[in-house]
């Protein structure tokens, strides 16, 4: 059968198009020079000045602090909302699942300034109290998600078993649900700290004045100059991103084997 | 998969109201009341203060009409077109690529394609302004190879977004047009071919309205976003290229102007619902699927 050359080239070149950008901005946090296409020489100065940073420590401290909170109470509130949607065909759970779904689809932008405007006609002062609160909203439903489609390949007659067997209700909940369902609330979670981690514009909208999460930290060093320390702090952040991605995937290749 | 009945059908089972009030609770205050707050704070004024003002206007309504507004909406609406249509256009023949490749290059293909999509979202853009920046590298080889004029600046104009809007949004469209493509039969290409069909009738007869659920979700998944685009244009787009989401950004935290601001964000999110709704009807967990990187 004839095989066009088209895909292949477009993979390729889509390839090209997501490594280039990445791939000179590691090396560039290398160069001597501030910011021309020229090498001037290989430095560590730009990791040197990052590390001197103190500010850098205090907003990763922030994300990490808020992170944390968000994913802790979004993996108990979204598992709980999970099992409700699962369990449960009523109208309550039909309203339930749109007020699951609405947060994963509008653009942050919206959920930032709703959240925003919340707020602000509560009195309440915006700071790392409000981006805590943002960030449960919107991980809730992505725990509730990942736990669903947990939930949906899940063999109830287990529970049935254990409930036969002589079981309470509460001992099949924690003895023979959660155990079973642990991997993907975990799953869950971990998405959810991803996000709450990464998340800017939403932070940005609630965060007011002083209250600086990693994200927020990074926009203000991109607006305000500051280039070479960019680079080394993405760098940073990227090699991270590559090895948390590979050792996930490591980890499912070796399940699809034993299974 | 077995659905255990409620023990009772009746409005208060006590077990279902347990388990949901939690996220109802939650998401009707942060979420749904915050919602409906828009459009009642896009009818208020604000004070000198920068406050909310307890008095009702039609002010904002008008602002809407006036001013550069129709320029800002119609650029909005054509670069997030011309995002959806490249990320698309791209996406298909990635998505045929991996799904016709032995199982392991796919996998790899995957995470390849997946690492751009979880890397910070900053810093991608970063890496675009770095890259098009006056004295980087891509400057330096395109005026070399003269297809760029000295003087002709590569960032801080639209085009600059629409490349980092596709660069955003193209994994979110290669990985639900993959999933549909992985499930298609392609021995009904060869089918189709048999049958005397050219190759690229085939394709576009059989293989396209095959993978249609697939388009239509990764469609949506672009289009919505883009709409909503807020740092991108920000970051790289210069005065000329602001999208709502700038105009947003502005009123709030600029002109100290929440009312206003409301009004577009409530313009916009009536934007977005009409493409929401028809996507909510047609696709159902596919963002999931997106997230954790697993085709069903």
């Amino acid at each position: 059968m004839k095989r066009s050359i088209i895909p292949l080239t477009v993979t390729l070149l889509t390839l090209l198009f997501f490594y280039i950008p990445i791939i000179l901005l590691v090396a560039q946090s290398f160069n001597a020079s501030r910011y021309s296409g020229a090498w001037t020489g290989f430095t560590l100065e730009w990791y040197a000045r990052l590390f001197r940073d103190r500010n850098i420590w205090m907003a990763l401290r922030n994300s990490l602090a808020i992170g944390l909170g968000a994913t802790t109470l979004s993996m108990v509130f979204g598992t709980t909302a999970a099992l409700a949607l699962d369990r449960y065909r009523s109208r309550l759970q039909r309203t339930h699942y749109i007020l699951i779904y609405m947060p994963l689809v509008i653009p942050d932008i919206l959920m930032g300034m709703c959240l925003l405007l919340f707020f602000v006609s509560l009195g309440m002062k915006l700071g790392l109290l409000t981006i805590f609160l943002a960030h449960v909203t919107f991980c809730i439903s992505y725990v509730a998600m990942v736990v669903l489609a947990r939930l949906q390949d899940f063999d109830h007659s287990l529970v049935e078993a254990a409930r036969d067997l002589g079981a309470t209700r509460r001992q099949a909940a924690t003895r023979v649900l959660l155990p079973l369902l642990a991997p993907g609330i975990l799953s869950g979670g971990l998405l959810a700290f991803t996000l709450s981690i990464d998340d800017f514009v939403i932070s940005f909208f609630v965060a007011g004045p002083g209250a600086t999460t990693l994200p927020i930290y990074i926009y203000s060093m991109i607006k305000h100059g500051a280039p070479p320390v960019i680079n080394a702090l993405s760098t940073i952040l990227l090699f991270i991103t590559f090895a948390l991605i590979i050792t996930a995937q490591m980890l499912t290749w070796k399940k699809e084997k034993t299974t | 998969m077995k659905k255990n009945s409620p023990s009772f059908s009746g409005r208060f089972n006590p077990n279902e109201i347990l388990l949901s009030a939690p996220s109802i609770v939650w998401l009707i205050l942060l979420f749904a009341i915050p919602t409906i707050l828009i459009f009642l704070i896009a009818f208020k004024s604000a004070d000198a203060y920068g406050n909310i003002s307890t008095h009702w206007t039609l002010d904002n309504l008008r602002a809407l009409a006036n001013r550069h507004y129709p320029m800002i909406v119609w650029r909005t609406f054509w670069l997030s077109c011309l995002t959806t249509a490249l990320c698309i256009g791209g996406g298909i023949p990635v998505a045929y690529f991996m799904a016709r490749i032995p199982r392991k290059g796919r996998n790899l293909l995957m995470i390849l394609i997946v690492i751009p999509f979880w890397t910070n979202f900053l810093i991608r853009i970063f890496a675009w302004k770095n890259l098009l920046h006056p004295e980087g590298m891509l400057k330096q080889v395109l005026v070399f190879l003269h297809l760029v004029a000295p003087e002709q600046p590569l960032l801080y104009n639209p085009w600059a977004v629409l490349a980092v809007l596709v660069y955003s949004y193209l994994p979110f469209a290669i990985l639900p047009i993959y999933a549909a493509a992985e499930k298609f039969d392609f021995s009904l290409l060869e089918a189709a071919q048999d049958l005397g069909a050219r190759y690229s009738v085939a394709l576009r007869k059989v293989f396209l309205p095959g993978i249609r659920s697939g388009i239509w979700t990764a469609a949506a998944m672009v289009f919505i976003p883009a709409l909503g685009s807020y740092v991108i244009p920000d970051i790289v787009g210069g005065a000329g290229s602001d999208m709502i989401g700038n105009k947003i950004a502005q009123r709030a935290f600029i002109n100290r102007n929440l009312p206003e601001a409301a009004m577009l964000a409530g313009a916009l999110s009536l934007t977005v619902l009409l493409p929401l709704l028809i996507y909510l009807f047609s696709q159902r967990r596919n963002k999931h699927q997106l997230l954790t990187g697993t085709p069903p």
